[in-house]
């Protein structure tokens, strides 16, 4: 740790929490070592984005919230997320702590386990531990490390093979509270020829200096086919900070969908390794820059395998003082025979103090490969404000049809009625 | 509507940059008129239809122009476009991402204002009626707005358009360029069926063509940037029929068009 920093926490408050869970061991030495990474490790190396100065590690790891008995007493926050009359695999977390859980049976029939991290941890210790931080390493980087310290919650999904679930699942993360700590790690495992989609909300309530910090792993077995979709509403007093990540074997493919709408700072960065042949992946991302927060946000394809194909689509839209640096990364390696990567970044600028950089990165090692990108940067056609003002729509509601209408193709992806709602309202919030 | 819509065009002079293009043009169009306006290319046609839709690329430098008795130049574009003022563009914008049903119902909503909008049955109803007449594919509503529409689907769409927004005073700018004449006659139906005494038209046209199908009061014919002829119909059939030429030989015009010192 920087010598500067006093920590809220030590080895002794996170061996109290690990052993509170009846964690397995095995565990708590993973907790262990992260938090003796994050004492050696730098910060990630970000394209035009300084983060020293941005919280990531001054906070209170453990706090703690009480559970509630049905989905109607959630608080209005996370209710405004789900319908709760409808919904029937639910997980929500706040802070540190599961406040709600609900699976079908339908669901448990199928052998699917859909439950809490901590919950996995003790009921399928063997099977989280075969997956767990195999996709992305506790050492990457100094923010890998601290998420393993003090993850405080999260996600374990797992669909046995040939099982297609039908329903999206759902899980929703609250962060509250002056120095809170949100930390979920999501670990999807997909066995062959299996189907699920996952869809996650993020929310904040009032509090000040506050931090999430959350890994995503996901295993596409072979034939499989993952859809995660997460949407993100964090206030300005959270800096957040994501790194999510899929390996995905032979003819599966991966599917992400995200609406960043954070107010405050954010990192985000995802990423699909293509191992087997004729692997997919898609990406498909909104942002929205608004007041004087720093975004910096990456959508990376790794093609290994040969046939391997890919798509990767981030849009955002500029205003206020923000800035956004929105980095494509399509990187084929050697012996990627076939493949097909395509990326387009396009920003839509609305003040003049905002700044958005699109930065499509092609990293290409074999020669029998197809590759595109595209990358725009631009303000409103005047042309088109002209169009539909003459038909009677003002201005304001002029540049607000363009707006969502150049977001709605990532918009209309949105798996879940209701998340596609929250998105829109968010994106009501963030440009009203 | 409960007085006859009047549109009043007063000596209008406008110009892009700083070229003046047009140079005193009057003319005056009530409820229940067609008028044609006919010219060259390069007449300042398109850009009196623009310039009275409040395009900002140009800018009117002198005269006056009202909409019942008030005064559009001063008027925001929206605010024209509620005024009762409709122009149909040559060349449409394609907005992507926004459905032609979510724009119309937007528009309509505009015109009607807040606490009074159209319900969404009634809106679809109304929709699916008039696309009938214009023999559109249902598809259409569900497509991005003109995005990827062939020129003839553009022109169909400005009169959907027209048609849903029933406004007091219509402008159409070279709706029939791009058309074959099955469409043609579409469109033209289109207009027929809202010919009234509560709505005044100006069809800008090169060609007769069009005005076979929708007959006009009045035609006007435009040179460098005014209005230098005006009769009924049978002046637009003498131009089909003989060309400009005549007009240029009458008035002891060389260079019609806008770059003519004059």
């Amino acid at each position: 740790m920087s010598v500067d920093v006093q920590l809220r926490f030590d080895s002794e408050a996170i061996t109290q929490y690990s052993k509170a869970n009846q964690e397995p061991a095995w565990f708590l030495e993973k907790r262990l070592a992260g938090l003796k990474a994050a004492g050696e490790l730098a910060l990630p190396a970000l394209e035009k984005t300084k983060i020293d100065k941005w919280n990531t590690v001054d906070f209170d790891p453990f706090q703690t919230t009480a559970k509630v008995a049905a989905a109607n007493e959630l608080s209005d926050l996370v209710k405004a997320q789900i319908d709760v009359d409808s919904v029937k695999n639910l997980l929500v977390q706040k802070n540190a702590s599961t406040v709600f859980q609900a699976v079908s049976d339908e669901l448990k029939a199928q052998g699917v386990i859909f439950t809490t991290f901590a919950d996995a941890l003790q009921s399928h210790g063997d099977l989280v531990q075969k997956y767990l931080l195999n996709v992305i390493a506790l050492d990457e980087h100094k923010l890998t490390a601290l998420h393993t310290a003090v993850v405080n919650g999260g996600v374990f999904l797992y669909v046995p093979k040939n099982v297609e679930v039908d329903v999206p699942l759902q899980a929703v993360y609250e962060i509250a509270g002056d120095n809170a700590l949100l930390a979920p790690h999501v670990l999807i495992v997909a066995e062959a020829n299996s189907k699920v989609t996952y869809v996650d909300t993020y929310v904040s309530g009032e509090g000040k200096s506050m931090v999430a910090n959350s890994l995503v792993e996901v295993y596409v077995g072979a034939g499989a086919s993952v859809q995660v979709a997460s949407v993100r509403s964090l206030s300005v007093d959270v800096h957040d900070y994501s790194f999510r990540r899929a390996t995905v074997e032979r003819d599966g493919k991966m599917e992400w969908i995200l609406g960043e709408m954070n107010d405050g700072n954010t990192v985000a960065n995802n990423t699909t390794i293509l191992k087997g042949t004729a692997s997919i992946a898609e990406t498909k991302s909104i942002s929205v820059g608004t007041g004087s927060q720093r975004q910096n946000l990456t959508s990376q394809v790794q093609h290994i395998g040969t046939h391997t194909e890919s798509d990767m689509v981030s849009k955002a839209v500029m205003t206020d003082e923000a800035v956004s640096i929105l980095n494509g990364i399509t990187k084929i390696e050697k012996g990627a025979e076939k493949a097909n990567g395509v990326q387009a970044e396009n920003i839509l600028m609305l003040s003049d103090k905002s700044r958005g950089d699109a930065n499509p990165i092609l990293l290409i090692d074999e020669d029998d490969v197809k590759a595109g990108h595209a990358a725009s940067v631009g303000r409103f056609s005047e042309e088109s404000i002209f169009y539909l003002m003459s038909r009677g729509i003002s201005r304001q509601g002029a540049e607000r049809l363009i707006i969502l209408g150049f977001l709605e193709p990532v918009v209309a992806e949105i798996p879940v009625e209701e998340v596609k709602n929250r998105l829109r309202q968010a994106l009501e919030r963030k440009l009203g | 509507m409960t007085a006859v819509p009047h549109l009043q065009i007063k000596n209008l002079r406008a110009k892009i940059e700083d070229k003046e293009i047009l140079k005193g043009l009057n003319l005056e169009i009530k409820g229940g008129e067609v008028h044609a306006i006919m010219g060259p290319n390069g007449t300042g046609k398109s850009t009196l239809a623009s310039t009275l839709m409040g395009h900002p690329k140009y800018e009117v430098t002198d005269g006056e122009v009202l909409i019942n008795d008030e005064d559009l130049l001063e008027m925001a574009v929206d605010e024209r476009a509620r005024a009762g003022l409709f122009l149909a563009m040559q060349y449409p914008s394609e907005i992507s991402g926004v459905t032609n049903s979510d724009f119309l119902r937007s528009a309509i909503n505009a015109r009607r204002g807040e606490g009074n909008e159209i319900s969404l049955m009634k809106f679809i109803r109304e929709m699916d009626k008039k696309m009938n007449t214009l023999e559109m594919d249902e598809s259409f509503s569900h497509r991005y707005l003109n995005e990827g529409f062939s020129g003839g689907e553009k022109k169909r769409n400005e009169i959907l358009q027209m048609m849903l927004l029933e406004p007091s005073i219509c402008i159409l700018d070279e709706i029939d360029s791009g058309l074959d004449i099955d469409a043609l006659k579409i469109v033209a139906a289109g207009v027929n069926e809202m010919r009234s005494a509560d709505r005044g038209f100006l069809i800008i046209t090169h060609y007769q063509r069009l005005l076979n199908y929708v007959k006009p009061d009045f035609v006007h014919v435009m040179m460098q940037g005014r209005i230098v002829k005006s009769g009924g119909p049978e002046l637009a059939e003498r131009l089909e029929a003989e060309g400009y030429d005549w007009i240029k030989e009458e008035l002891g015009i060389e260079d019609e068009t806008v770059n003519a010192n004059v």
